[in-house]
């Protein structure tokens, strides 16, 4: 290692070795460009329809897995996904679903010359089987809300974990020395059948092969599950076998449940106390229970029957939802036969995952890319345009746009807030509005904002106009109620304030009218000239720019308006949320966006103790028409009772609405299939590429004054999708 | 020699034990988890995510699970036979389990993808720093006091000034926008690498022309140095088979911290070119309240800066005959 010819060989060793990695870690990465890339915005958490919960996740899951339904992508209205048919009973309880026969799972594996194989055929046990895992709590998906519509869907998730015991394969057992007995009993296996209508794989599966006067003996059977023996964890001759009755539904939440038999063994000679506590759950965890009190039901291959707890008019909407799309049963359990430690991770690999939906995953690169490729056993594969689509996870809003620019991405799903002013013009930027709210929480514990007086006053002098003029400019709506515009049949319960005139200056005279009005409520509370000297209040939020941009107007018009002054306070995002979730702020940056067209996903927030609430405000008579609303089958009847709620919401404001979203794609003008909607929701089935002629169609149609942008498009040729219009309609 | 490795290995292990403990500690009491998000949890789904993730622990008990191949469920010998519920190994093992926030990869599986591709960045910027840096700090001490040093100063100077996001926007203009000559971001190929590695290395590249200059003047007037002019060696020769072996002493001891740097820091210049790289992991898995994500990328640092200085240690006795490894 010492002479100069072993040193220089190091060194050139070492050189060689980095510049070999070099080549070999860029050799490997290259991949083609794929027919259209677009742009995700960040890595998605994962590809588990069962625990996302994001934006990012959903636009990659309704390419990967098809559920009951789909939506129609410019009218959201359900079109056949996996369900052919449907129907809902008169009295608005319980759905039907007729399942396409000729659906089906691909083959797992990332062999391009497999993936004309059909794989399994795709049954409604499938979606019983998804969906009651969704609902499951060793899932933990932050979702399974979403199925609580269901019958005893809620009561399932809400189980205590450590007494979710009972599956069709598995139960426990546990064994508890009380005075002069040692008690040993099963556990749980009789959650099947409680209340359940069929009780599939229930009490039959379970013998007991002991009886009174039996030796029970240490690691020799004493309890049958299906085709698995438990050995007994004790010794002792056995005095007594009681049956255990089935408990209640009710009971199962709340009471440690026991069930099956009791097993009372003489007590130990020895005098000696056995432990107590469970000794033995026969794979248990990764079991998913199906408790037969879970109104979902494979009654036929192809016919799901979904009993719902109340009519619940968006149901179908939920079904189209990603958390409602199936998961392949064998896929997840052999996963766990192979890596029992692992399975969680190692299931969702490109080469193990099995999917049902129009693309299956080819390749996924953390923090860069995931590929997916057509998939050729889709049903309706004809019409899927685009034979490959990257989807990458860029998070930096100015090499989005360069790639964009450049034409590397075809589509990015958000825009620099400081660039909208130059691209508002041009034909592949069009916002439209947006599901979502922007608006203040208050807390109304807090004085003075205790006082509703107050919080009108503050209310009525947001200038909203020059927040979504000035400040965002992409077409955002001041908004005076909670619940966004754009929901058919749904009228808005704004808080009362001047109606302001389409134009800035009939606005302004509005707005002059509002602040006259709050100036008056001010002083009624006993604040301004004459009365009390206002608090400094504070203005929370999470640290950005656009919302320190929106404070700072708020906090302006309050000052100017009201002379109450108030300070901005920003904090980072986690514990932002952490503040505002136990009500240690004054006034807080609040923002919601609707998860289905419907005015309950916004007003179900402000129940009295919901947990995203987070405002101390409660109203009884608020509480029971949202509750009202729940149960009523009338479409007119329910709408007006959310309308009721929201005007008592608008009366006591807890919140302050300021305005609401609007979407921020930019996208390839010659990019069909892809449609501006209130949900900002994309289906990556519809896409293709337009011909010339289309696309010199659209342009004609455009508003003169709009800038043309490169259009992009195909590489090589182009992708008229089969029977397209006929679907779209 | 091996003393030195031994020595050396058990300062590693108390260091990695002080740096695993300590950030464990700061990132479990800053407010808020992995699991808070806009939208509040159900508390019963709130609980059912905890347990599955072992936050419903006591801090003492978790530390421990995630430091050794333990298994601390109650519920015991269920899972020696694993069962899927406990992917926790735990770092004595190498398994810095599963990441929170990316739920279908392990942290090994985010390391191993991404590290390589920092490699490959950090390479280039490493080798591009080197050559114009050893360059330019070299003929800067050699024409000492002219237009030539001035120049090559001035250089350094913007070089150390210019954040790399500043560089790296210039470059993006010029040969993207301007001359179109290589891709604006992304991942693929070597011409992906050059922009970023070329902004990445730009202020190493300055500290390195910096370091050489004045390591090389302080060289270049001892006297041997003379003795090797007096005795007829060509000038390039004194220069660079025995000025130089002198003069870059103070840069190698700063590769070592550089190189960790590069490799681990480029979060900037990763964000703005889009490469898949370790560096955004390092401040987003802290914005996420990824623990084991950030304990993971902590414990690489650690690791790298660690086994780095090591070498720079080694590479001081290959360098200068005056030093053994006894004494480093």
């Amino acid at each position: 290692m010492r002479g100069p010819k072993a040193r220089q060989a190091v060194a050139l060793g070492l050189l060689l070795g980095l510049l070999g990695l070099l080549l070999a870690v860029t050799s490997s990465a290259r991949l083609e460009r794929a027919d259209l890339v677009i742009n995700n915005g960040s890595e998605p958490a994962s590809l588990d329809p069962g625990t996302v919960t994001g934006v990012p996740e959903g636009r990659i899951l309704r390419g990967l897995f098809e559920g009951l339904t789909v939506k129609h992508p410019r009218t959201l209205e359900p079109l056949p996904g996996v369900a052919l048919t449907w129907e809902l009973s008169p009295d608005g309880r319980v759905y039907t679903f007729e399942l396409r026969p000729d659906a089906c799972w691909i083959v797992a594996g990332t062999d391009p010359a497999r993936f004309g194989e059909r794989g399994d055929p795709l049954t409604a046990d499938d979606f019983e089987w998804s969906w009651k895992r969704l609902l499951h709590p060793l899932t933990a998906a932050e979702y399974a809300y979403q199925l609580w519509p269901v019958r005893g869907a809620r009561q399932f998730t809400e189980l205590p974990i450590d007494r979710v015991y009972a599956t069709d394969r598995a139960a426990g057992a546990w064994l508890r020395t009380e005075a002069g007995v040692t008690r040993v009993g099963l556990t749980g296996f009789r959650l099947l059948d409680a209340a359940g209508p069929d009780g599939r794989g229930g009490a039959d599966a379970v013998r007991l092969l002991v009886a009174a006067g039996d030796r029970l003996r240490r690691g020799a059977p004493w309890l049958a599950l299906g085709d698995t023996l438990v050995p007994s964890a004790v010794d002792g001759l056995v005095r007594r076998v009681q049956p255990q009755p089935a408990p209640t539904v009710a009971a199962l939440a709340s009471e440690p449940y026991e069930s099956g038999w009791l097993v009372e063994l003489e007590p130990p000679a020895n005098g000696e106390a056995q432990s107590a506590g469970f000794v033995e759950h026969e794979r248990f965890r990764d079991e998913v229970a199906w408790p037969g009190y879970v109104g979902i039901r494979a009654e036929t291959p192809t016919t799901l029957v979904v009993e719902l707890a109340e009519p619940t008019p968006y149901f179908l909407h939920l079904v189209s939802f990603y958390p409602l799309f199936p998961v392949n049963r064998r896929c997840l359990e052999e996963a766990r036969e192979r890596w029992p430690d692992s399975w969680e991770i190692e299931w969702m690999r490109p080469e193990n995952l099995v999917t049902n939906g129009p693309f299956r995953l080819l390749e996924r690169r953390v923090n860069d890319r995931l590929r997916l490729v057509k998939n050729p056993v889709y049903w309706d594969a004809d019409r899927v345009a685009m034979n490959t689509i990257d989807v990458l996870a860029v998070e930096h809003y100015g090499t989005m746009l360069n790639l964009f620019l450049t034409g590397e991405v075809d589509w990015i799903d958000r825009c620099a807030p400081n660039l909208v002013h130059r691209l508002i013009q041009r034909e592949d930027f069009t916002p439209r509005p947006y599901l979502g709210t922007y608006f203040y929480r208050v807390n109304v514990k807090k004085p003075p904002l205790d006082d509703v007086r107050v919080r009108r006053a503050l209310a009525l002098t947001i200038d909203r106009r020059a927040i979504t003029d000035k400040i965002m400019k992409k077409g955002e709506r001041p908004n005076w109620a909670l619940v966004p515009h754009g929901i058919p049949g749904y009228t808005l319960a704004e808080l009362e304030h001047a109606p302001p005139g389409a134009a800035f200056e009939r606005y302004e005279a509005a707005f002059a009218a509002d602040v006259a009005r709050a100036k008056e409520l001010l002083a009624e509370a006993g604040y301004g000239p004459g009365g009390k000297d206002f608090p400094t209040i504070e203005i929370h939020y999470n640290t950005s720019e656009a919302h320190r941009d929106v404070a700072e107007v708020v906090a302006d018009g309050w000052k100017r308006n009201l002379r109450v002054d108030a300070k901005l306070l920003n904090q980072e995002w986690k514990v932002y949320l952490d503040t505002q979730r136990s009500v240690d702020y004054d006034v807080s940056r609040s923002a919601w966006i609707g998860d289905y067209p419907d005015p309950n996903t916004f007003l179900d927030i402000f129940v009295t103790g919901g947990e995203n609430n987070r405002t101390h405000w409660g109203d009884p008579r608020y509480d029971a028409l949202i509750e009202e609303a729940a149960v009523t089958v009338d479409a007119t009847r329910r709408m007006e009772l959310l309308h009721a709620a929201e005007t008592i919401l608008m009366e006591e404001l807890p919140i302050l609405p300021v305005y609401t979203y609007a979407t921020q794609n930019l996208k390839k003008p010659r990019l069909g299939g892809f449609y501006e909607n209130v949900l900002d929701e994309h289906f990556p089935k519809f896409f293709y590429w337009m011909d010339d002629a289309e696309l010199a169609e659209r342009r004609a149609a455009q508003p003169p004054e709009w800038e043309r942008a490169p259009a992009g498009g195909p590489r090589q040729g182009l992708y008229p999708p089969a029977g397209r219009d006929e679907v779209l309609r | 020699m091996i003393a030195f490795f031994l020595r050396r290995a058990l300062w590693f292990a108390l260091t990695l034990w002080a740096v695993v403990t300590v950030s464990f500690v700061l990132m479990r009491s800053v407010r808020g988890g992995p699991f808070s998000n806009e939208r509040t949890l159900h508390p019963a789904i709130e609980r059912n995510l905890q347990a599955r993730y072992h936050l419903d622990w006591p801090l003492w008990k978790q530390y421990l699970q995630y430091i050794g191949p333990l298994n601390l469920d109650e519920a015991g010998p269920r899972f020696l036979d694993g069962d899927g519920s406990d992917p926790f190994g735990g770092v004595l093992v190498g398994d810095l389990g599963p990441s929170f926030k990316y739920r279908d990869f392990t942290v090994n599986d985010i390391i191993a993808q991404s590290l390589p591709i920092s490699v490959a960045l950090g390479t280039i910027a490493l080798l591009w720093a080197l050559l114009l840096g050893l360059a330019t700090g070299i003929s800067s001490a050699l024409w000492r006091g002219t237009r030539t040093d001035v120049a090559m100063r001035l250089f350094a100077t913007t070089g150390i000034a210019l954040p790399n996001f500043v560089i790296a926007g210039f470059l993006i203009l010029l040969f993207v926008f301007g001359l179109p000559l290589f891709p604006v971001a992304g991942w693929g190929t070597l011409r992906h690498l050059v922009l970023p590695g070329f902004a990445l290395g730009a202020p190493f590249a300055a500290y390195i022309s910096r370091l050489t200059r004045t390591g090389m003047l302080e060289v270049l007037s001892q006297d041997w140095i003379r003795t090797a002019h007096a005795k007829g060696l060509p000038a390039r020769l004194v220069v660079l088979r025995h000025a130089l072996k002198g003069g870059i002493l103070p840069v190698v001891s700063y590769l070592g911290p550089a190189t960790a740097g590069i490799l681990t820091g480029s979060l900037v210049i990763e964000k703005i070119f889009a490469i898949p790289g370790t560096g955004s992991h390092f401040v987003n898995s802290a914005l996420n309240r990824d623990y084991t994500l950030s304990m993971g990328v902590t414990i690489l640092y650690t690791v790298l800066v660690y086994a780095l200085n090591m070498l720079v240690d080694l590479a001081y006795t290959f360098l200068d005959p005056r030093i053994s490894v006894e004494d480093a």
